[in-house]
């Protein structure tokens, strides 16, 4: 008992004031890219030749966060002259045309659905569908049950059937084996219900695009409601977009 | 032992033509004769060349690497039958390549995929049918006998997977783990993508196993394009595999307290795990190390500052990760739980060939961080842990004595400057040697990680071969639950904490 005490006390409360306070990354956390629209054109087909993902239209100059894995190869090549990534961890978007971005994106809450933020605003819950991927982007929505991060402070939790939660959130690029399990779980949560796409892989396919075992994101399946990218998206990338999609005054 | 099987070395490449190539029936009494006395599957695969297809075996026996191969019979007397260890790799392989195995004692599916030859179906499943498709699981009959079937989607936030327990009561007499639903096809992808995508294919085999699996990788196509990595990058390269090992140490050993119901643990190892993920973050931006080992080197240097706030911050986390372990062990309502319980013998765990924590829970000591050393390991001491009891406890102890050694370890490392020229695109890698063969082997927090490589004579691969330590485990996790109350399948499945994706590849 005195050991439980003592660890307690040791512990203390770590429990971030986010929203309210700001949480900053560390220096070298890669969140959004901004692009340099008056680089030279050679120097952005360069960055689109080895960009990985191809998520850079060299063309454009938009950088795809659909995508992109935020790996920072452009910003390498780049010298910082073509893309820089920011400490912005506000990533996420209601629609998948906005993720093509020179670096601003709008804001998600105000780009939110009205309906959603009545409805789920003081209550969500949420099924979690792991559809292939590799696991990392399950294991950092999972840290947002841990105590700094205290997700269901905001009266949204993770549940354990498709029954009692109001909307999937899906990750992975929806292996051919999972695909049925997927569109069963989505038919069994009752309407109105949401979708949310989190990672590269959930949105495009990410680094197992165009391979043959795997859907090139989830929007070919399913209605998608919420896009959080990265690879995988830190969770204060997930904390935001789950606040300010559905909560009022954030 | 006098054998035919070529000894090579943990990430030297040789000529293909340099592997020997023995009948099959001398490479089946072989490879037997090697594993009964002792020795352990690392990998064994089929590849097709110009239209045959070949049977490739990688053993160790000891501090050896020993490989040798044949042309492959369309059928063949099952390696199983005499020998367990081989049992999911044929399987595997005949999954992949239509090559039947006689007399396999469990001949079926593992991930659920039609082969890759125009060989007809070893287990006449029709792939145009979702899974799970028209194969059997073993099954208990009698009066009292039920089944209990969970999956593919869990509970938790959690990676898909079949469990079906055949019990009596609440006993389990047997519980068969049935996956394949994350497969991405990564192999194949290798062969496929350009080279530009395969630093991200390898990170991305286990997200949780990134640094351990993109070692391998990366290991591999340094042999094959002969680039050595500076010393700075060899450290560097060692701090991440050990952040890696503690991370998932502690979140594990967390999730075990919650799984008792004893939440303090279970609360402050969650956020703690968080610190030691975030130190990746320190190091590269990606709190899963994502980004940073390429072949050639690794992407991101470790300034004299960086060093200094990661010593800082380890000194910071150590005395209350001593103080939280000590809170878990010394608690009696955990260590009633823990105790006696998803015993796995010495003798089952070798029989299996388990590796990793779960083998040295079970009294087997092996770790490649020890017998088959890469990067910095060579001058680190790494401590022989074993227990003999093979329960949760044991589990759960080996874990917490790796995460103490580890955390010592990168304390150890962080002392002097650390020097490198960092690597700047994803794909620095020259042409690779033709026709060649590689074998990497790491020590991942799970255990034994292994990769195998064959090249074509234009430089290309013609087959890529990964082997995730789960391979190995998962049959240990079954194993554990024999005789076991089903209440206890989630400690016992924590104790393990095995990889669906890595797995499934």
């Amino acid at each position: 008992m005195i050991k439980t005490l003592k660890n307690r006390f040791e512990q203390g409360c770590k429990t971030s004031g986010y929203p309210k306070e700001k949480v900053e990354l560390l220096p070298r956390y890669r969140g959004l890219p901004v692009v340099n629209q008056n680089a030279p054109s050679e120097l952005a087909e360069k960055c689109a030749q080895a960009c990985p993902q191809d998520a850079i239209n060299a063309e454009t100059k938009l950088i795809d966060l659909g995508r992109c894995v935020f790996c920072g190869t452009c910003e390498s090549i780049s010298e910082k002259q073509f893309v820089s990534f920011t400490g912005s961890y506000e990533l996420s978007t209601a629609d998948r045309k906005s993720l093509l971005t020179h670096g601003s994106l709008p804001s998600l809450a105000t780009h939110a659905k009205k309906s959603f933020k009545k409805l789920f605003g003081r209550s969500l819950q949420l099924r979690q569908v792991s559809a292939g991927g590799c696991n990392s982007c399950e294991a950092d929505l999972n840290v947002l049950a841990t105590p700094f991060f205290d997700l269901a402070r905001f009266g949204i939790n993770f549940v354990a059937s498709p029954r009692h939660a109001d909307g999937i959130v899906v990750t992975g690029p929806i292996s051919k084996n999972m695909k049925t399990a997927l569109m069963s779980t989505y038919e069994a949560v009752a309407h109105p219900k949401v979708v949310i796409a989190v990672g590269a892989c959930a949105i495009s396919g990410g680094p197992f695009s165009g391979g043959p075992e795997v859907s090139e994101g989830l929007e070919s399946l399913l209605p998608v409601d919420l896009f959080i990218p990265g690879c995988p998206p830190h969770p204060m990338t997930n904390l935001h977009a789950l606040l300010a999609f559905f909560k009022q005054n954030i | 032992m006098n054998t035919n099987f070529l000894e090579i070395k943990n990430g030297v490449a040789l000529p293909g033509d340099q592997i020997p190539n023995l009948t099959f029936d001398k490479f089946r009494a072989e490879a037997i004769k090697i594993v009964q006395n002792g020795g352990k599957v690392v990998q064994y695969f089929a590849w097709e060349k110009s239209g045959a297809l070949m049977l490739i075996a990688v053993l160790r026996s000891g501090n050896r690497l020993l490989t040798a191969r044949c042309d492959a019979p369309g059928a063949y007397p099952s390696l199983t039958r005499d020998c367990e260890q081989f049992h999911l790799f044929e399987r595997e392989i005949a999954e992949q390549y239509g090559i039947k195995p006689e007399g396999h004692p469990w001949l079926k599916m593992v991930r659920y995929h039609p082969n890759v030859t125009s060989r007809e179906d070893v287990f006449g499943n029709n792939y145009n049918e979702d899974i799970p498709g028209a194969y059997d699981y073993y099954s208990v009959e009698g009066s009292e006998i039920h089944e209990v079937a969970v999956g593919p989607v869990h509970a938790g936030v959690i990676e898909p997977g079949h469990f079906r327990f055949n019990c009596i009561g609440e006993r389990v007499l047997h519980l068969e783990i049935q996956l394949g639903y994350q497969r991405r096809g990564i192999e194949r992808l290798f062969l496929e993508s350009p080279p530009k995508r395969f630093p991200h294919l390898a990170e991305n085999i286990a997200g949780d196993t990134t640094i351990g699996h993109n070692l391998c990788f990366t290991q591999a196509v340094e042999a094959l394009s002969s680039i050595s990595p500076d010393p700075g990058a060899r450290l560097i390269r060692t701090i991440a595999l050990e952040l890696e090992r503690i991370a998932n140490h502690i979140g594990d050993l967390g999730a075990l307290s919650g799984d008792v119901a004893f939440l303090p643990p279970a609360n402050y190892f969650g956020r703690i795990r968080g610190d030691f993920l975030n130190m990746s973050l320190l190091i590269c931006g990606n709190r899963f190390g994502k980004g940073l080992v390429r072949p050639g080197g690794v992407r991101f240097p470790l300034s004299d500052t960086n060093r200094n706030d990661l010593k800082k911050w380890i000194d910071g986390l150590n005395p209350q990760v001593r103080h939280v372990l000590d809170l878990l062990f010394s608690t009696s309502s955990v260590r009633a739980r823990f105790e006696e319980c998803g015993i796995v013998t010495q003798n089952a765990a070798e029989n299996l060939g388990l590796v990793g924590p779960s083998g040295r829970a079970s009294g087997i000591s092996y770790d490649a961080r020890r017998l088959f050393p890469t990067e910095h390991y060579p001058k680190v001491d790494i401590p022989e842990n074993a227990e003999k009891s093979g329960d949760v406890y044991a589990r759960a102890k080996v874990r917490s004595d790796e995460i103490i050694q580890s955390m010592e370890m990168v304390r150890s490392l962080l002392n002097g400057p650390i020097e490198t020229d960092c690597v700047v695109g994803a794909s620095d890698f020259t042409q690779m040697a033709p026709s060649s063969f590689v074998v990497t082997v790491n020590e991942g927090w799970r255990g034994e990680v292994s990769h195998c490589a064959l090249t074509d004579p234009s430089g290309n691969f013609v087959r890529y071969k990964i082997k995730d330590p789960s391979f190995h485990n998962w049959n240990g996790l079954a194993m554990a639950l024999r005789d076991t109350e089903i209440s206890d399948f989630p400690l016992n499945n924590k104790s393990y904490n095995l990889s669906y994706c890595g797995f499934d590849l």
